[in-house]
């Protein structure tokens, strides 16, 4: 099999699962390159889980295919599952096993043996900042030690695809980015996908992301095609000094601006501009310098991820 | 194979980091032995009838206590989905898991061999009955296990996984005796023998292997094994 850098690792098609009278999952597409980060972002049940779990075999779709590395997850389930490593939703684990136990234990499984065995363990504990917990029961470790002792299992057997199923859930913040460099790495080489629910993370660590909403993909792109592509409005806040009806009723007749909200800030003054797309920042500052109200700021509002994602998922 | 002998040395070894094993092993020494040799002296026969006539009845309790948790957990920690999530066929764990309970259970019952030292000691007991009577606890031993796994699978608490365990062997047990089919009409009293428990095990237990109680024995452990593998399996059929 070629393995290009351009090559497709999963390729998903018309993807369906009802689990009985609800669809959890709707026909859902999409296929993931190699070196590529994917964020597979939605709210709590959009069908995130579920999806990964038909990736993985754990359960099979009611209709559509799924194929890794050019396998089909319903004829050549075994190949599938060597090809992908797996961290699921909450990261369990085997807690009355120690550390280096559980990962001898998933390595034979993976049908690691001897020597190839022990320095894949070896490498991942290195890698996944483990060599003084080996000896550990994992269910005494601390959180961030339990979550990276999942990574090390997901990357043993050197997998073609990681699966991160909210890979960050209980994390502290220094944590959080030791795992995300950790994950971008990865993803150098390997094609990493990304479930979570929190925006910062996926944009901050993915290089594509794919919006889910109720069992259908919503939208996909770079984070930065994202922003722009989705939101037609934008914004200004402006800090200043004046009457507060008289700016209303001035800066309503700048030319697009199509909303004004004004609140107070102590002696200042805060109003929230609603415009179009375009820049309207000039026409804001003349009107303020004409009128002789004390400007404090004057700053655009761009949308953020954020924005996209609640537009996305709430209409 | 080689995914069986890796969950196998897994399970087993899971039993031995809790305190399950040990705790079995000794209480299970304790009770037996003592219940034996209550009245061992006062039948006065260098024989272990009434070691492996009670055996039914212990292992009523005690193999349920160590199939509890082996799927029951697995359910609850969510561990079950990395664990069928990885390169393995549900029955390779099933087997796995079978294996594991029934190595424990075949070194409890070696470790129980001072008995029939002691016995040889004092007396002149028939070692092929003896023989044959181990055999037979063991078969019907495999067997409480398969069924106490099964149920295991079903649920995700051990409790109960444990109560129903022991509801669903009894009742599988007390089928043959007497007791039940006294009352049943007297068609239907060959199919209630030939399907309990208990029956086959008596024949054994009198030192007497006949290949259809060892085939009975073969069958409902393969039976209740199936019936595991398609409550794994059940997570596909919707």
């Amino acid at each position: 099999m070629n393995l290009s850098n351009n090559s497709i690792m999963l390729e998903v098609k018309n993807l369906n699962k009802n689990f009985g009278k609800v669809q959890a999952v709707k026909d859902v597409c999409f296929d993931v390159k190699k070196g590529e980060i994917l964020g597979f972002l939605g709210p709590n049940g959009a069908g995130k889980t579920t999806t990964m779990r038909i990736i993985t075999c754990f359960i099979p779709a009611t209709s559509g295919t799924v194929k890794v590395c050019g396998f089909d997850t319903r004829e050549n389930d075994i190949e599938v599952r060597k090809r992908i490593g797996y961290l699921p939703e909450n990261n369990p684990l085997y807690l009355d096993m120690n550390v280096l136990e559980y990962l001898k234990f998933v390595g034979e499984i993976r049908g690691l043996k001897g020597a190839k065995l022990l320095s894949r363990i070896d490498e991942m504990l290195n890698v996944c900042g483990l060599t003084k917990m080996t000896g550990r029961q994992i269910s005494k470790l601390s959180k961030g030690y339990k979550q990276r002792t999942g990574l090390a299992q997901t990357m043993l057997h050197d997998p073609e695809i990681l699966i991160l199923d909210e890979p960050m859930t209980g994390l502290d913040p220094n944590q959080i980015i030791e795992i995300r460099n950790l994950i971008k790495n990865i993803g150098k080489e390997k094609t990493v996908i990304y479930c979570s629910h929190i925006l910062s993370e996926v944009s901050a660590t993915c290089n594509r992301i794919l919006i889910i909403n109720n069992g259908s993909i919503v939208a996909s792109g770079s984070p930065e095609e994202l922003t722009s592509q989705i939101t037609q409005t934008g914004g200004y806040v402006i800090k200043l000094k004046g009457d507060k009806t008289q700016i209303k009723e001035k800066l309503s007749l700048v030319e697009g601006v199509s909303n004004i909200r004004i609140s107070e800030a102590g002696e200042w003054l805060e109003v929230f501009v609603v415009s179009g797309k375009e820049d309207i920042g000039e026409k804001l500052y003349k009107c303020i310098f004409e009128n002789g109200w004390s400007l404090a700021e004057l700053k655009r509002h761009s949308a953020t991820l954020e924005d996209v994602f609640t537009q996305l998922t709430k209409g | 194979m080689q995914n069986i002998i890796a969950i196998f040395k897994k399970e087993f070894k899971s039993y031995f980091i809790s305190p399950i094993a040990y705790v079995f092993i000794t209480v299970y020494l304790i009770t037996t032995t003592f219940l034996f040799f209550q009245g061992f002296f006062i039948i006065n026969q260098a024989d272990m009838r009434g070691y492996f006539d009670l055996l039914p009845w212990v292992f009523l309790f005690f193999i349920p206590a160590i199939t509890m948790r082996s799927w029951a957990e697995e359910k609850k920690m969510k561990t079950l989905e990395l664990l069928l999530t990885w390169p393995v066929k549900d029955y390779e764990v099933v087997m796995g898991k079978f294996f594991a309970s029934f190595v424990l259970l075949f070194v409890v019952l070696m470790l129980s061999i001072t008995i029939p030292i002691t016995i040889a000691i004092i007396g002149n007991p028939d070692i092929g009955q003896i023989f044959c009577q181990y055999l037979g606890a063991l078969l019907i031993g495999a067997a409480y296990l398969s069924i106490g796994l099964w149920i295991s699978s079903l649920t995700e608490n051990q409790i109960i996984a444990f109560i129903l365990g022991v509801v669903v062997i009894f009742l599988l047990f007390i089928i043959s005796t007497p007791f039940v089919t006294m009352a049943l009409p007297s068609f239907i009293v060959p199919i209630f023998t030939f399907l309990g428990l208990g029956s086959h095990f008596e024949s054994i237990n009198r030192g007497v292997i006949d290949s259809r109680d060892i085939i009975y024995y073969l069958s409902v452990i393969g039976f209740f094994l199936f019936l595991n593998v398609c409550s794994l399996s059940s997570r596909k059929w919707e």
